[in-house]
């Protein structure tokens, strides 16, 4: 029974492994990296995915420059100080709660917050309507997303650290915060970069917010024109939201092209689980005698 | 050696005492703002419950038609309906979710314990990526498959041109189906599932089993009756998480569930399986450009604050199925 469906598991693995990777050569051509998408009812005339791949990047770096500092904040308090108790536990349920919360409620919140004269500056805005969906709307959604990831992660490498290594490091007469800086967290590190390509991964992959907050404009719209703030406050898409647009249930309806991104889409995640699994080995070398 | 200023330094701004504060202050400024989230959204859904009452979560009516009638009051200015029959929906989810979660959890378990105790050495360090590079998949690509391969399947080959005429004056059967939303969102969630019994199940310390097995036990009944038991607290971990992704699937759904505002009738016969719905929150990706309605702003928050607060039951459910465990659970 284990071995069937052990197996069942793998060919399933597989088939989908190995139907990407069909449909991803068949129809990806180097020139649909390079080209901006454009309206079309042909798979000639749509262009290709320059603009979502652009997205995509702008998109987590913007993500993961909130998520990351602020979750290795959280993970820092919580183990490296944690008083008073009550607050604690509270901050880890809700850590653990945001990490079930559903993307499309975070989309609709943000849409709420961003969409808010005060925040105004940070998207597009017609009168005293605030458009509300912008690069930077996003980003700080998707931070969300990747936040438990992230604290998850480091809390767990930094509780894997003795703590003979915390006293030693007090007892040649560093401070609390300087042991945290100098030798906790370059110690933790390799969690701290698996947990932020594990956030990475749920930033990219990510749909429901693009769709919502980013507005999943065919090309990056700008708004303004400072040079790089106006890109970020205007509208794009990512190639998640290119997929949805381009599956027949979308509006673009261009499968081919689906397929090809969501084969590109694919290679990224490979590569950051392979990034992952690289620390991980490495670390594993490098491990404390007790 | 008498000059002060070499022990006593000038207190830094960035001082030691204000580091514990400063973190402690941005952590609560994080909490305050995930509460705020969650009061924003209950307050933004308000007006929907209060006009609807507790025929909110019952039927009748078409609720596409609902959503349709309120997207338009709101547009025209004039008086705002508010009438809202959402369980459709919330069957829908209820349905596709339930039956997913179930299924994956069956098949998971079997899994994982293949993967941790009964796979050769070889398939282990194949196995092992796999599985993590399916639960990191984004959605998206699920649906993709989905829509493009497993749903014409069901529409050309599964079901019979008998069957499609049969309802074809309700709804029609195109592929886009309950099984086809159950089919993928098993096959998304298992990993994820899969992925968390097998750390659960490959921490149970070794001579536990060994005790077990130095009894007489054969290597089977030893792992069931020793590994996954002890395995429990990780087992329910991982099917709240995979549940709550599930719940809060949107895209996927959006992409092969129908996207019809129908309740799937079990007393259909095999055509139950075949019958299009939505689930709820593809409602809300469905509909989002409504927001500009308010009516319809306030019902897609009445909707999402239903998908947040039964997330949170569910994270707490687990929660406490896991006390109870942890007496028993490996370290």
């Amino acid at each position: 029974m284990c071995w069937l469906l052990g197996i069942l598991f793998c060919a399933i693995a597989g088939a989908i492994v190995l139907f990407m990777l069909v449909q991803g050569i068949r129809f990806l051509r180097p020139s649909l990296l390079v080209t901006s998408p454009t309206a079309g009812f042909s798979q000639s005339q749509t262009g290709g995915f320059l603009d979502p791949l652009i997205g995509t990047v702008v998109v987590s770096l913007l993500g993961l420059a909130i998520a990351l500092p602020l979750g290795v904040t959280i993970a820092v308090w919580l183990t490296e100080y944690g008083r008073p108790f009550p607050l604690a536990r509270a901050t880890e349920s809700t850590v653990e709660m945001l990490a079930g919360v559903p993307d499309i409620v975070l989309a609709l919140f943000g849409l709420l917050i961003f969409s808010s004269p005060i925040l105004g500056f940070l998207s597009r805005t017609s009168g005293h309507v605030v458009f509300g969906r912008s690069f930077f709307a996003a980003g700080a959604m998707l931070s969300l997303v990747a936040l438990p990831l992230i604290v998850g992660s480091t809390r767990e490498g930094l509780q894997s650290i003795p703590a003979h290594i915390r006293e030693a490091s007090l007892a040649v007469g560093k401070t609390r915060f300087a042991t945290i800086r100098r030798v906790l967290l370059p110690t933790a590190r390799p969690s701290v970069i698996t947990g932020a390509m594990l956030g990475l991964g749920r930033i990219i992959g990510d749909t429901a917010i693009i769709v919502v907050l980013l507005g999943a404009t065919l090309t990056l719209n700008q708004a303004g024109n400072t040079p790089v703030f106006s890109v970020l406050k205007g509208t794009g898409s990512t190639l998640t939201s290119f997929i949805y647009a381009n599956a027949p249930t979308g509006e673009a309806n261009q499968p081919n092209k689906a397929y090809a991104a969501a084969f590109v889409l694919l290679l990224v995640v490979l590569a950051l689980n392979l990034c992952v699994d690289l620390i991980g080995r490495r670390t594993k070398v490098v491990s404390w005698s007790s | 050696m008498d000059d002060p200023l070499l022990f006593e330094q000038r207190p830094h701004w960035w001082s030691d005492r204000r580091a514990g504060l400063t973190l402690g202050t941005i952590v609560v400024a994080a909490l305050a703002g995930v509460v705020a989230m969650v009061v924003f959204v209950v307050v933004q859904g308000w007006p929907s419950f209060a006009h609807n009452g507790l025929s909110w979560f019952g039927g009748g009516g078409s609720v596409d038609q609902q959503i349709k009638a309120m997207f338009l009051s709101g547009e025209t200015g004039g008086h705002y309906v508010y009438t809202f029959h959402a369980w459709p929906l919330i069957w829908s989810t209820v349905l596709i979710v339930g039956a997913a979660a179930t299924l994956s959890l069956a098949c998971s378990l079997f899994v994982a314990v293949f993967v941790v105790e009964f796979a050769p050495d070889w398939m282990k360090e194949i196995l092992h990526p796999v599985v993590r590079l399916l639960a990191s998949v984004p959605s998206v690509i699920y649906g993709l498959l989905g829509v493009l391969v497993l749903v014409p399947f069901i529409g050309n080959h599964v079901i019979s041109q008998h069957a499609k005429a049969s309802v074809s004056h309700i709804i029609s059967l195109s592929g886009y189906s309950l099984v086809a939303g159950v089919l993928i969102l098993t096959v998304m969630i298992a990993p994820l599932m899969i992925s968390i019994f097998a750390d659960g199940l490959r921490s149970v310390p070794r001579h536990w089993l060994e005790a077990s097995q130095a009894l007489g036990i054969n290597r089977w009944r030893t792992f069931w009756k020793v590994g996954v038991r002890a395995a429990r607290p990780a087992i329910v971990a991982g099917t709240v998480l995979a549940t709550a992704r599930g719940l809060g699937e949107a895209v996927m759904l959006a992409m092969v569930s129908g996207s019809v505002g129908f309740a799937p009738n079990p007393f259909d016969g095999t055509i139950f399986f075949f019958e299009p719905s939505r689930p709820l929150a593809p409602t809300i990706i469905q509909n989002i450009e409504g927001l500009s309605s308010p009516p319809l702003k306030h019902t897609l928050f009445a909707v999402a604050s239903v998908l947040l607060v039964s997330a949170m039951a569910l994270s707490l459910a687990g929660w406490a199925a896991k006390q109870p465990l942890k007496r028993y659970a490996a370290a």
